[in-house]
Order: structure tokens, then C-alpha cells, then sequence
């Protein structure tokens, strides 16, 4: 394949066609489905972290107005298993096993302990109201520094300690020893993705044909299609899994969830469609949440500021369960092999508890993990700097990985990064100076002023080493098929979803152009298991890389198949010819051969004409994954430059700016805004967003006047640079995954920045988030 | 009791058409627009007022729909995305919000649409802090809002110099 072939390294900034029809409020979100026969379902939910469910009554609830079923955690055990997420790579990690409703204990503020289903939502939740529980409230489990020491929640497993992990490169003892060694104790709030758009399900089963057909706001249609089918007894083929429009999913939306469980259970149960439409005091109890952390995290320093090694402990805090399938892994890890990511040196050690406790659950929120190991690394370069008195920036230049692929001291292998052209085009494109310049001013008048910049890493479109591995049932790879359509025009179904980033515009780029049409001559159907070959969905930065590549590698053998096809016509060879504009061309003179549409009409309904040795195939498929590469790596720097009010602790953002790098970028555009979106959240996440919990453990951010996201006036704009790169060597496009690159590496920035002006002003850096005005003033000493 | 809920007879003017309808009396305005009336374009994201999703006009001021029970929208005029988009008032905002990718998901983007016409139809001055300030009180979680400053200050900018020619 030549490069001319290929899209080019920067492509076409084309919006998204399906916004216009969002635009004209003609969105077609789960809850908006037709849904005239549907019953609804509420959750009576656990007020209580931790308590024993001593008995429930629901024979008031049964007989409310309205209500057609009502199934406690012992009644629906008989109808679906439970669940535990457990990973063949890690054997002796405690997975204990999870039902849809609480059996006996429950174990969350907000865990579902009862289901209604009733004629209207309200009908059903004042059913809710009139079970009557009794609970037996128990001592909750909160604090993940005593987690290992205090009684299991989970008695039969004996341990609140999920998994233990050390890990040290050979020799880091001796490596580590001596020398300087400034350490960093970071504490990480709990926060999570709020996606506008709560969680919803639409079931209907036909008990006839025992087929369970699902509409539902999810990332993963083929991973829930899999799930569902296992953990109520179905046929996995006779389950469908469809996903319209879905409004935001972060992360959070690609797990198995006991309420969505609960409410197939309730579609079974019934043989009629039920819905279940999580109001937001529900997403907040019962979504996935993050980040809870804290970690001791040490840089050493040998001669001449050499950079020896880092070592580390985490406290990882998962809640009650691991989610399920995927387990809990996915943060530590990230802290486990990414550490000190863009830098070259010796050694690294570093332990991992990852423990229970009784607070909502947690799982892979946009980023995992990358957010806390890019502030964890780039806190430690920015205090190792001042040690040294060295500017923050040469520091780091003089340290940057290089000479690849290189095998990094957490184990991990980067094919390349792309630090070097990454920081060129910061000093090229930003007037460091005049910023630098600005905060001496600024701080020379008495204000509280600073900038601060991280370096970042961002794993994309993983390969099958983990869940693979893990005996997970979730794939690693996309697939597409991709149709020519009587009239001439393409159709491709692919197994990638869309929750808002554009990415089905970004395949159906690639498909014009392999197939030399125009992106309206492309149809694309994606979010149906029942259409769409086996995928992984969207997750991980990886629906471009993977799902993209799968559809250019098919519309390239739709493409080989045109031009056989056209040669017949024109007694040309193959490969003397072209397409474009919808036609088939010569290489040679440009003229026009025949068009699609003739060409796609003869196929279709006279394909003699094309002799009796070869039938036309007008549909082609194909699948990928990554085998052998692990992640494709996005790398980038984001710089921050902030101010304090003295008097009343308040932060204002006066500068953000990314630069980044992501090969071969399809649609710049939609990059854009997704590294802008990430950093609303990276930065959101730092600043305020905190899933906040009472003594008793007690969620205390149930509604979003008490969990703060980011609005337009806490912002600023956020300024993009895009860094040339070396190409990936791989057998593909060299696409990288750019969905949580802003997320990654904006937090970081914004904590260097912040540390930058508290230090300048007299007062001690902070690292205990989120950076509320209270501990920000008391940081600056003035409080 | 939901059995037997009081209901309540409102004549509401939705997009145009005189609605007659019996309300139950604690069905919000945003679950009649929705429910009754099929305008699905009215996005429930909170459904307490902090999320914005789920601003309508009424008469000529944007509300949240969710936080009016539909019983007090007796004898008003609501205007909706779908409303707005079928009279063409909002053209020039809904291009300036395609072009620039300034939705993703597009769930909080009616109302974020309604905002920003509502604030180019103020007649305050704007400039970018200005439309911020005006954006509170509606979340957008996917883009950081940079796109949607833009799209609603090049509109501005636009309707302003059309009406000086």
C-alpha cells in the first residue's frame, strides 16, 4: 500500500453529520424510544454503607396502584446468577460474588435492595417507599489505610485486602538506595464521569422464542449481549443488545450494572417491555466511581541531578465489589507500569493494595489511572527541580526517554514517543518567557501566581494482553463490513460505538476514502449486536485505532473488488485504474470508466455481465486487533498557569494549553475537541468534583448542587498545539486513541501550577485533593 | 397516591398548536412536553434544575421544564428545540454549533441552544467571560464549553452585523 493511498497524517476537519439531526432536538436516546407498552422500574435502594437485611415486607408494595412485580434480593437469585469479576492473570485476587439486588448485606449507600416495576415510574417509586425493611445496621468499612487491618465485609473471603501486588525492577533495591530522595504523599478523591444522559435500559423478552431484545445507554453492546445472555440462561444469539444515541458515557457506561441486570430479569419475568430510567440522586449513588487513592510516591536522585529511579506504595479504594467483568485493575496497573512514563531511568519498586470498603462502587473512569500516575510522576519532577534548583522544563528535557523502542524499568515497552518534537513545538508556539515574565510581575505586586506543566502518556487501542489474558470476555478487537448498495453508495456496519466523539464520522472518512466517494455517499450503522460483527466497542481510546483500521482494511477489499469488476468492463487491468468522485477512473488519463451506480446496478441485477468464473462480491468484512503491540502510545505536555485570591481561596484558571501528538490524526477537528473535552474532566476532577462520603458512609453528593462539574465559567479556553511525530512502524494506519488524552495530563498541569504559585507566595505545596479554597488557604497559610 | 391523583385541565400553546390536555397534578412540564406531546428533544438530565437539559421558552423567557410542574403552564406559550428549529430563528446557532463540533453527545444541547439564543437575543454585550457568565447553570460534560463560546459569539457577531446593514 502506498502512502498515497492512505488518508493524509492530518485529514479533513468534516463535523459530524448526526449532530445536525441532535441540533434539531431529533436525538433518539434510550429514554426517548418508544416505550408505550413498557412498565417501569424503581429501586428501593440501601439508605444504610453497611447493614444487614433482617427481614422485607413488600406485601403493601405489591398491592399499591399500578404495580406489577415486585423482586427482592432473594427472589431474583432464582433468576440469574450472581456475578464476580475475576482475571485468570491475577488467580489470587478475591472477586467476591455480586448480585443484582442485595441478598442478605448490603454493602452501599444507594446499593438496589428491591426492584418495582409498576405502570408509571411514580407508581413505582411510592411502591418503593411502602416496603418496609428491616435493617440490622452494621459497622461500615470506610477507611482504606485500616482496610487490611479491620473485618472483612466480605467474611467469606477473609480479607478487606482485594489484591496485593509488588513489583521492582532487578536490582532496584540497590539502585534506589542513598542518594537524594524526595517523597510526595498524594491523596485522590473519589470522583466520577456524570454523563448528562443517565444510565437507561428498554427490555423486552419474547418468552416464545426466549429472545431478549435490549435498547440500552451503553458503551459495549457485544460485551452486554455476552453477559446477559450468560448470567440469565439464554442463548447468547437470541440476545440483542442495541445502542442509540447515547448522551456521554466516560467510562461509565461500560460495565454491567446489577439495576440493568435486575431489570432484564424483570423483562423475563414478565414477557412484556419494562424500562428503567436512572433519575441523577440514582446515577450518583450507584454509578461507577474512581480515583480514590492515596499514594506515598518517591523520586531518587543520583549525582548531578541524575535520574535514578522512582518507587511508590498505593492505596487503592474500589468500594464493595469489583466491577464486573472487568475488575479494578485497570488503576493500579496504570501506576504499576507507567511511572515516570516520558523519562529515562534506572529503576522503579513499588507496592499495591487494592481493598474494599463500604462506599459506591468504582471502575474505569475516562483516563483510568493515567490521571493519578501523570500528577504522582510529574509532582515528583517539578519538587526533584526545586531540590535542584533547576528550571522545571530543562529538567525535564535533560531526563526525556529516548533511542526506541525502549523498555522502560515498570516492565513496560514503548515502540516510540514523541517527547522531543512534543516540547519543540511548546517552545516554538508558546512565549514561556512572557508567561514566566507574567507570574514574576504578577508576584512582585503581591499576587498569588504560577504555572506548572506535566508531561503525559496516554495507552491507546490495547491489544489482548489483559482481558484477553485474564480469561475476560472482553474483546480487543472491531470489526465492519462494508456493502455496495445497488444505487452505487456504501453502507458499513461496524462493531465500534458513538457516544459523542465522532468517531463513526472518523471510519466513515476512512471508508470515502478507500472507496473514493464522498462521506455523504457512506451510511453508517453502528450499536446493534444483531448487525455488526463482535467487538469491543468504545473504551480505552481505541475505536479509531482498531475500529478504523477494520473498516479501511474492509473497504479496502471492497475497493480491490470494484476495480476487478471495472476491468472486466473496460478490458483494463486492475490496477490501471482508480476511484474517485464516485467513479472509476484510469490511472493514466483520469477520464471516467463507469460510475459506482453502473457498476453497483449491473453487480447487483446482471451480474453475467461480468463472465461466469467469479460471482461478484459486493460485501466485504474484516476484523482487528491488536496481536503483538500491547497500546499505541499518545504522548503530550498540557501547561497551566493559574491564580489564587488570597482573601478567599478561590482558583482561577488564566491559562491551559495542550500540546499533543496522536499519528495520524483522520479528523482534526473532532481531536480537538475531544482533548478539550478531557481536560474539562481532567480538570474538573482536581478542582472539585468529589463523591463525598459522611462518617457513617454516607453518600453525600447525590444530586449535582452537591457533585460540582466543571460549568463554562469555571474554564478557560483551552489552547492546542499539535506536535509533529514519527510515524507507528505497525502494519496499520498508525492511528492513536485521543479520548482521554486531555483528561490525562490536565489535573497534573493544574497541580504543578497551583504548587508553582503557593511556593512562590511562601506557603507549601498541596496534595491532597480535591483543591478546595479551604485547604488551598490553609496551604498558602492563611487560614 | 398516583391511584388517585388529582388531575387538571390546562391549555397550553406548544411550538405553535393549542394543547388541551388532563394533567395529573404533579407531572412536571418537562414530562408532558415529553410524554404527552412526544417532543423528545426536551432532555431530562437532573430533573432539580442543575443541569440545564431541559430549558424551554416560555413566552420569552428560557425555564427549566423540569423544575414547572405542567399544570402551571396553563395559558402559556412554550417554545421548544423542536419548535425553534422548525421556525428557522435558530439556523444561523445550530450551524455555528455543527461547524465547530461545539456538541458531542448532544444531550445537554437544547437547552445549551436555547441559552445561547436566549443571550444573543439580550441584547448584553458579549464577550467571551460574558457568555460564560451566561452559560451558568447549564452542563455540558463533553466538550469544556471553548467550542460553544465560539459558536455562540461568532452568531452574535453575525446577527449583530446583519442588522446594522
Amino acid at each position: 500500500m502506498t502512502d498515497l493511498d492512505l488518508p493524509g497524517v492530518l485529514g479533513e476537519r468534516v463535523p459530524v453529520p448526526r449532530t445536525r439531526r441532535l441540533l434539531a432536538g431529533r436525538g433518539r436516546y434510550t429514554a426517548d424510544i418508544d416505550h408505550t407498552r413498557a412498565s417501569e422500574i424503581a429501586f428501593l435502594r440501601s439508605p444504610h454503607a453497611h447493614a444487614r437485611i433482617v427481614a422485607i415486607d413488600a406485601v403493601n408494595a405489591r398491592a399499591m396502584p399500578g404495580v406489577r412485580l415486585v423482586l427482592t434480593g432473594a427472589d431474583i437469585a432464582e433468576h440469574c446468577q450472581g456475578f464476580a469479576a475475576t482475571s485468570a492473570l491475577y488467580p489470587q485476587m478475591l472477586a467476591p460474588v455480586q448480585h443484582p439486588l442485595a441478598v442478605h448485606v448490603a454493602r452501599w449507600h444507594g446499593e438496589p435492595v428491591a426492584m418495582v416495576v409498576a405502570r408509571t415510574r411514580a407508581q413505582a417509586e411510592d411502591a418503593c417507599a411502602a416496603i418496609d425493611v428491616e435493617w440490622e445496621v452494621l459497622e461500615p468499612m470506610l477507611d482504606p489505610a485500616t482496610a487490611g487491618s479491620e473485618p472483612s465485609i466480605h467474611p467469606e473471603l477473609g480479607s478487606n485486602v482485594a489484591l496485593h501486588i509488588d513489583q521492582a525492577s532487578e536490582g532496584a533495591t540497590r539502585v534506589l538506595s542513598g542518594g537524594m530522595q524526595i517523597g510526595v504523599d498524594l491523596t485522590f478523591n473519589r470522583h466520577t464521569g456524570v454523563p448528562i444522559e443517565t444510565r437507561s435500559i428498554l427490555a423486552h423478552f419474547d418468552p416464545q422464542e426466549e429472545r431478549l431484545e435490549i435498547t440500552m445507554s451503553h458503551q459495549c453492546p457485544h460485551q452486554m449481549q455476552v453477559e446477559f445472555a450468560e448470567l440469565l440462561g439464554l442463548a447468547q444469539h437470541r440476545v440483542r443488545i442495541r445502542t442509540p444515541d447515547v448522551g456521554g458515557a466516560f467510562g461509565i457506561k461500560q460495565q454491567l450494572y446489577g439495576d440493568e441486570l435486575a431489570a432484564c430479569v424483570a423483562a423475563v419475568v414478565l414477557g412484556r417491555p419494562v424500562r428503567f430510567i436512572a433519575d441523577r440522586a440514582e446515577a450518583l449513588l450507584s454509578d461507577v466511581q474512581a480515583r480514590e487513592h492515596r499514594i506515598s510516591a518517591r523520586v531518587h536522585l543520583g549525582d548531578e541531578g541524575a535520574l535514578k529511579g522512582f518507587s511508590l506504595s498505593d492505596i487503592h479504594a474500589i468500594g464493595p465489589y469489583l466491577q464486573y467483568p472487568r475488575s479494578n485493575l485497570g488503576e493500579s496497573r496504570a501506576l504499576l507500569s507507567l511511572t515516570g512514563a516520558p523519562y529515562r531511568f534506572e529503576a522503579f519498586s513499588a507496592s499495591v493494595d487494592i481493598v474494599f470498603q463500604n462506599k459506591g462502587m468504582c471502575g474505569h473512569y475516562r483516563g483510568v489511572g493515567h490521571p493519578l500516575v501523570c500528577a504522582v510522576t510529574e509532582a515528583l519532577m517539578d519538587a526533584a527541580a526545586r531540590a535542584l534548583g533547576e528550571d522545571p522544563i530543562a529538567f525535564r528535557l535533560r531526563h526525556l526517554a529516548e533511542d526506541f523502542p525502549y523498555k522502560a524499568p515498570t516492565g513496560t515497552n514503548y515502540e516510540r514517543l514523541a517527547f522531543a518534537q512534543c516540547f519543540d513545538a511548546l517552545e516554538a508556539e508558546v512565549d514561556l518567557d512572557g508567561i514566566k515574565g507574567e507570574v514574576a510581575a504578577a508576584r512582585a505586586n503581591g499576587r498569588v501566581m504560577g504555572w506548572g506543566i506535566a508531561a503525559f502518556v496516554e495507552q491507546t487501542a490495547r491489544g489482548p494482553g489483559f482481558y484477553g489474558q485474564g480469561r475476560q470476555p472482553v474483546s480487543s478487537r472491531d470489526g465492519a463490513v462494508v456493502r455496495l448498495e445497488p444505487s452505487g453508495t456504501i453502507r458499513c456496519l461496524s462493531s465500534i460505538t458513538e457516544q459523542g466523539q465522532g468517531t463513526e464520522t472518523g471510519v466513515r472518512q476512512l471508508v470515502a476514502r478507500a472507496l473514493g466517494v464522498s462521506l455523504d455517499q457512506v451510511e453508517m450503522v453502528t450499536g446493534d449486536t444483531a448487525v455488526s460483527p463482535h467487538g469491543g466497542g468504545t473504551w480505552g481510546s481505541r475505536a479509531m485505532a482498531i475500529g478504523g483500521q477494520a473498516a479501511w482494511n474492509a473497504a479496502q477489499q471492497l475497493r480491490a473488488e470494484v476495480l476487478r469488476l471495472a476491468g472486466i468492463l473496460t478490458g483494463e487491468a486492475p490496477e490501471a485504474l482508480d476511484i474517485e468522485h464516485g467513479t472509476v477512473t484510469g490511472k493514466s488519463d483520469r477520464a471516467v470508466r463507469v460510475s459506482l451506480a453502473e457498476l453497483a446496478e449491473a453487480a447487483h441485477f446482471r451480474p453475467d455481465t461480468f463472465g461466469i468464473e467469479q460471482q461478484p462480491q459486493l460485501t466485504a468484512s474484516a476484523e482487528y486487533g491488536p496481536l503483538t503491540q500491547p497500546f499505541r502510545c499518545g504522548t503530550g505536555i498540557q501547561l497551566s498557569q493559574v491564580e489564587l485570591d488570597a482573601g478567599t481561596g478561590q482558583l482561577t484558571l488564566l491559562r491551559h494549553i495542550v500540546v499533543h501528538e496522536a499519528g495520524r490524526v483522520v479528523n482534526p477537528l473532532l481531536v480537538d475537541e475531544q482533548i478539550r473535552g478531557g481536560v474539562a474532566q481532567g480538570l474538573g476532577g482536581f478542582l472539585f468534583e468529589h463523591c463525598d462520603y459522611d462518617v457513617e458512609g454516607r453518600a453525600l453528593a447525590t444530586s449535582l448542587a452537591q457533585y460540582r462539574v466543571p460549568q463554562a465559567i469555571d474554564l478557560p479556553d483551552i489552547e492546542l498545539i499539535h506536535a509533529g511525530n514519527p510515524p507507528f512502524t505497525d502494519d496499520g494506519l498508525g492511528i492513536v486513541g485521543v479520548g482521554e488524552a486531555g483528561t490525562v495530563g490536565a489535573g497534573a498541569a493544574l497541580l504543578n501550577a497551583l504548587n508553582d504559585a503557593l511556593i512562590g507566595a511562601g506557603g507549601k505545596p498541596i496534595y491532597d485533593l480535591p483543591l478546595s479554597p479551604p485547604r488551598l488557604l490553609r496551604a498558602l497559610g492563611a487560614l | 397516591m398516583s391511584g388517585t391523583e388529582a388531575r387538571f385541565d390546562v391549555v397550553v400553546r406548544v411550538n405553535g398548536i393549542e394543547h388541551t390536555a388532563r394533567v395529573p397534578a404533579r407531572e412536571s412540564l418537562a414530562d408532558f412536553l415529553r410524554d404527552t406531546l412526544g417532543l423528545t428533544g426536551t432532555h431530562l438530565g437532573c430533573e432539580e434544575g442543575q443541569c440545564g437539559a431541559c430549558t424551554v421558552m416560555l413566552d420569552d423567557t428560557p425555564i427549566r421544564a423540569c423544575l414547572m410542574l405542567a399544570v402551571q403552564a396553563d395559558g402559556a406559550t412554550v417554545t421548544t428545540i423542536e419548535g425553534l428549529h422548525a421556525s428557522g430563528e435558530i439556523a444561523d446557532l445550530q450551524q455555528a454549533f455543527y461547524e465547530r463540533a461545539a456538541l458531542q453527545c448532544g444531550f445537554c444541547t437544547s437547552g445549551m441552544v436555547i441559552a445561547g439564543h436566549a443571550l444573543i437575543g439580550s441584547g448584553a454585550e458579549l464577550d467571551r467571560d460574558a457568555v460564560r457568565v451566561g452559560l451558568a447553570g447549564h452542563i455540558c460534560r463533553c466538550t469544556g464549553y471553548h467550542a460553544i463560546v465560539d459558536a455562540i459569539m461568532a452568531t452574535a457577531a453575525e446577527r449583530k452585523g446583519a442588522g446594522d446593514d
